[in-house]
């Protein structure tokens, strides 16, 4: 044990090599920029493999994919969707209950980008501390959310949903949606550490709410082999997750089937031991 | 024992009236938040007037809360007339439009921006482009109108994908010269689309005639009104009472014709088809 505090994921670098360490991470950049890539090659090269945007798209005149927040919204607000915005919200349910419901999160979402960067930065900078939020607040806000929709009649958070606004704006004109995403980066860096997505943003806590009936989890097959480096409640973006399937809190078994797990992977990256890898959440007891 | 389950009662107390602090602070939080939310939607719902809403758009309540932002018109407009509206823009976020000054609505007739329209949010029952209602064409300026300054401009009136329909020109006596004529370009409500057309094709320096949304442009009678004629119509004859023609007291031989050939000399007259005079004027005396 050097006296000097490591980065976490040094003591998986050294074991396991560069690559190794930083698989997901890096698969998981790819994803995030390819999806963006898939977007853009459109309005720049006038190539349409997809048209439209995380709301709804559709992909090679052929795939419609649809936000299944968006459409509940559109939904309590009085309105109601053509035939193939309900195919492509029912591909999506199905595709998020596969994967894992916050894998959208951390493998497709614009802004993890963005808070991911931040929360880089705050580590490099060694900002501690912030405001305190409970981590329930976003589904009080998915909640408002949707009250918000049923009683004006109109899906009010759109208008102010970085998200969307984001990933809309990449490739429709941005316009002042930069200082909204400047501002969910300043907010994240100095405020409050994974505060807007691990926090409060709604998008979020509604692929949660799937996440709770998803296939696809983080296993614990190697739990035993954990000797206490931290390593992974330092990288993890929704630290609650880990402990109860990690320390077997109350039996639970080496599963995290936690909602808000968003399958990112670092922990699987920077663990030397290889405590974690992906797995399903069926045949628990085979582990 | 006593005191154990006194403490226990207190520590329980104490949670539950944590329990209900939070609640309370996260509730009223959230609730000042989705009421700011609320107000700001309020007035970002209001279409500013330059702003016209792609073919077959539902009436804008009901189209902030059908369009789901993802801008799939904008990919299929033939023409890319159509932009997202961007956060500083103050309308929906998100939801399409287009300035007819700009680029005007081509109407084709496949209409590509509602077949790919995810939702009902531009209405799919609609096939005929001619029945679309984007906004109604207003003759806004009649003093730099150049057909109201006495010149052929015409162009709003050519350019109309609805021409003698949509607008029309309607020859007027010029006041100010005494012998010309003004041909005066009225627009129908009841043929035009709303596609703005005349707008971007109106050659002064702002357009004398624009495109406005139809809360804006039109008016509305009230319900009781009744248009006399055409009830008259429906009822095939008066409805207050019956038409008596009208009795001209003229001078035998004489008739008049109202609205056509006025005061002539009855042509059925017994005697010479020239004018006589009247019993009373002959021989000079009464």
């Amino acid at each position: 044990m050097s006296a000097v505090p490591q980065r976490p994921g040094a003591e998986a670098v050294a074991e396991k090599g560069w690559l190794r360490a930083h698989k997901w991470l890096i698969l998981r950049r790819i994803s995030q920029i390819g999806i963006l890539l898939l977007f853009l090659v459109g309005p720049w090269f006038k190539l349409w493999i997809v048209k439209g945007n995380l709301n709804y798209s559709y992909t090679l005149d052929f795939l419609p994919l649809a936000d299944p927040y968006l459409l509940l919204q559109m939904l309590v607000a009085g309105q109601s969707p053509e035939r193939l915005a309900l195919i492509g919200v029912v591909i999506v349910l199905l595709f998020y209950l596969l994967v894992g419901g916050r894998t959208y999160c951390s493998w497709v979402c614009p802004v993890n980008l963005v808070t991911d960067l931040a929360n880089w930065l705050r580590m490099r900078l060694g900002l501690k501390g912030g405001a305190h939020l409970s981590r329930s607040t976003r589904y009080w806000i998915l909640g408002m959310t949707l009250v918000a929709a049923a009683v004006s009649g109109t899906i009010v958070w759109e208008m102010v949903n970085p998200v969307s606004m984001l990933h809309r704006g990449l490739f429709f004109g941005l316009g002042m949606a930069w200082a909204v995403i400047l501002v969910v980066f300043l907010f994240d860096l100095f405020v409050m550490r994974h505060g807007w997505c691990g926090h409060l943003c709604p998008v979020g806590a509604f692929y949660s709410l799937i996440g709770k009936l998803s296939v696809t989890r983080v296993r614990l097959p190697q739990r035993e082999a954990c000797n206490d480096c931290m390593d992974c409640f330092a990288v993890c973006p929704e630290q609650q997750v880990i402990r109860p399937a990690l320390k077997g809190i109350g039996g639970t078994p080496p599963v995290i089937m936690e909602e808000n797990c968003t399958n990112c992977g670092r922990c699987i990256d920077v663990c030397s031991k290889d405590v974690f890898k992906f797995g399903s959440r069926f045949g628990i007891s085979g582990n | 024992m006593d005191n154990e389950s006194k403490t226990k009662g207190q520590a329980g107390n104490a949670s539950r009236r944590q329990f209900f602090a939070d609640t309370a602070r996260m509730a009223c939080g959230v609730g000042l938040l989705g009421l700011g939310l609320g107000l700001y939607a309020r007035h970002a719902t209001a279409l500013p007037p330059a702003a016209i809403r792609p073919p077959g758009a539902l009436p804008e309540t009901e189209f902030s809360a059908a369009c789901i932002r993802c801008g799939m018109c904008v990919r299929d407009c033939p023409y890319d007339i159509l932009h997202l509206a961007k956060p500083e823009e103050p309308m929906s976020t998100g939801t399409p439009y287009f300035v007819a000054r700009q680029a005007p609505c081509e109407m084709c007739e496949d209409i590509p921006c509602i077949k790919v329209c995810p939702t009902g949010a531009l209405d799919h029952s609609l096939t005929d482009i001619n029945k679309s209602r984007m906004g109604l064409a207003v003759l806004i300026d009649q003093e730099t109108c150049l057909n109201f300054l006495g010149l052929r401009c015409d162009i709003c009136y050519r350019v109309c994908p609805v021409i003698d329909k949509a607008i029309t020109l309607e020859p007027m006596s010029n006041a100010r010269t005494g012998k010309h004529a003004l041909f005066i370009p009225v627009v129908h409500s009841s043929d035009c689309t709303g596609c703005g057309k005349c707008e971007k094709a109106c050659p002064t320096e702002i357009a004398a005639i624009k495109v406005l949304p139809m809360y804006m442009a039109k008016g509305q009678l009230s319900a009781h009104y009744r248009l006399g004629w055409v009830e008259k119509e429906k009822a095939g004859g008066s409805l207050v009472a019956p038409d008596a023609e009208h009795q001209y007291n003229l001078p035998e031989g004489m008739r008049y014709e109202h609205g056509g050939k006025g005061l002539t000399a009855d042509p059925a007259a017994p005697e010479s088809a020239a004018p006589v005079l009247p019993k009373a004027f002959q021989g000079g005396r009464l």
